[in-house]
């Protein structure tokens, strides 16, 4: 068998191929596709509200359940399963331990593309000056 | 039975007259218990209540909140707004620019706008232009309740607040059209830059959410009294449940004359005036 023109033909094939495969290439050289989230936790901070397994998946329930609980039923304690009890905020219980949601909630959210509006009403832990005296 | 026109009239014409003459003695046979009652000693004069220091707790187990503001108390220091500073503070409520953007849990108003019903060219003086705290009446019976398509507001059964979840809030207005006292306020921009001292422990709203007075619902949970009551430093702001005959609000109410805004439309407005 003999193929007209080969070698221009297997060049382009050869061209091709290396386009098409650019990104793959280009991620590999450049190491960003090994990146993983890394949401950092200051080292002395207390174990969570649950364990992390649960956390790392259901977080966002917890945060609606308690949001639930406290806006619309008016119930604000909530106990751990080590009998720690904790009031159900956000902003107060949350962002007290993982206070850089920066470089905490963050990570994680723009790895998988998850932009929160929280922030539009929950103040972000350090972008404000302090707040009232007033109290 | 065969009814002919005349016995029909009749009979009609004695139900009307039973029907009336029923609220006739009821009503007589409470104004006449009413003397005794007093008598009695269940009602408290104004003695009462100066001589009493009002409660610095949030009521406890209360069914139903109301307010009541004491205008004689309020008009002495006419100019002065710390209820409002407080609140305002408190709850991150914006100080916009443009009047047009207006948002506002408690403000105040002259009293012949806000009881025109009630306004005469001789009305006193200083009646006319006694300024008058303003802020959502709980109602009993919520317009804006019923308008809301989200349930982003809504009557705590427990005690009668008219609750704002501002998660569902999704900014039609509704209830602004539907609340007859203003007593909502609407985000047209956002309002974190308005806000000049940022209270950390409260979320703001943002642009495009109505807003209102809560009774510092997450104040009376932590057992403190609102932040304006607390802030008034002469006592025209008391509250307490109307169920408790011994709550401040209703040793007010007993002691001096009182008016509501618009009580004509049935909506039972829990803000109550002291003339
Ligand atoms: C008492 C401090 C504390 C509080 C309060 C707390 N966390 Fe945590 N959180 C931690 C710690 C410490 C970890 C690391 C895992 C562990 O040791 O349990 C963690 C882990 C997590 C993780 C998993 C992170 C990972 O690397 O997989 C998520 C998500 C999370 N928290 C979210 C929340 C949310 C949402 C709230 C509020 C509902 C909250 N946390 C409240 C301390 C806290
Ligand atoms: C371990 C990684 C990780 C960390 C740490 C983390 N999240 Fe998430 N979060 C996710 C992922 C992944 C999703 C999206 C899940 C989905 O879409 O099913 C998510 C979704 C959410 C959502 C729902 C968003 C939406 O629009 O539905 C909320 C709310 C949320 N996270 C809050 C937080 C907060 C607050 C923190 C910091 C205290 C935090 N998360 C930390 C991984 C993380
Ligand atoms: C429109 C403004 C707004 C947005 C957006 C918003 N919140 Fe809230 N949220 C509030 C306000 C105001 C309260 C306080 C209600 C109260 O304390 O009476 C609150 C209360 C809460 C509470 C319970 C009490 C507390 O102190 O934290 C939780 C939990 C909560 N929000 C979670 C969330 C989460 C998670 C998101 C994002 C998915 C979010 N909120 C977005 C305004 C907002």
């Amino acid at each position: 068998m003999r193929i007209y023109d080969a070698g221009k033909i297997i060049t382009g094939l050869l061209i091709f191929l290396a386009l098409v495969t650019l990104p793959f290439w280009f991620n590999a050289v450049s190491g960003k596709s090994s990146h993983v989230p890394d949401p950092q936790i200051a080292p002395d901070t207390p174990r969570c509200v649950r364990d992390k397994d649960y956390m790392k998946a259901n977080h966002m329930d917890l945060l609606n359940k308690w949001r639930n609980q406290v806006v619309r039923r008016g119930e604000r304690k909530f106990m751990t399963a080590d009998g720690r009890q904790f009031d159900m905020s956000f902003s107060r219980t949350c962002l007290k331990c993982h206070a850089n949601q920066q470089k905490f909630c963050a990570q994680c959210h723009d790895y998988a593309a998850v932009k929160l509006y929280c922030w539009d009403c929950h103040v972000e832990p350090g972008t404000i000056k302090k707040g009232s005296s007033w109290r | 039975m065969v009814t002919d026109r005349r016995g029909f009239l009749k009979l009609a014409g004695l139900t009307a007259m039973t029907a009336i003459l029923g609220k006739f003695t009821g009503n007589a046979a409470r104004a006449l218990a009413a003397p005794l009652r007093r008598a009695s000693g269940t009602e408290s004069g104004p003695e009462a209540l100066a001589g009493q220091g009002l409660s610095d707790k949030a009521p406890k187990n209360a069914k139903r909140l109301a307010m009541v503001v004491d205008l004689e108390k309020c008009r002495k220091k006419a100019q002065c707004r710390d209820c409002i500073i407080a609140c305002h503070q408190e709850h991150n409520v914006p100080q916009m620019t443009d009047p047009k953007d207006e948002v506002k849990w408690i403000w105040k108003e002259e009293f012949s706008h806000v009881f025109h019903e009630q306004e005469h060219e001789f009305l006193q003086e200083n009646y006319r232009h006694t300024p008058v705290p303003l802020l959502c009446n709980h109602c009993e019976k919520p317009a804006c309740v019923k308008v809301c398509p989200t349930k982003a507001t809504w009557k705590r059964e427990s005690d009668g607040i008219v609750m704002m979840d501002w998660h569902r809030c999704i900014g039609c207005r509704y209830c602004m059209a539907a609340c007859p006292y203003g007593s909502r306020s609407f985000n047209w921009r956002d309002p974190r830059p308005f806000i000049k001292n940022l209270n950390q422990e409260f979320p703001t709203r943002t642009r495009g959410v109505v807003e209102k007075c809560t009774f510092c619902e997450r104040r009376l949970a932590q057992g403190k009294q609102p932040a304006c009551v607390q802030a008034c430093k002469a006592k025209a702001l008391i509250f307490g449940d109307l169920n408790d005959p011994q709550s401040d609000a209703r040793k007010a109410l007993g002691a001096k004359y009182s008016l509501r805004r618009k009580p004509g439309l049935g909506t039972g407005p829990k803000v109550y005036y002291l003339l």
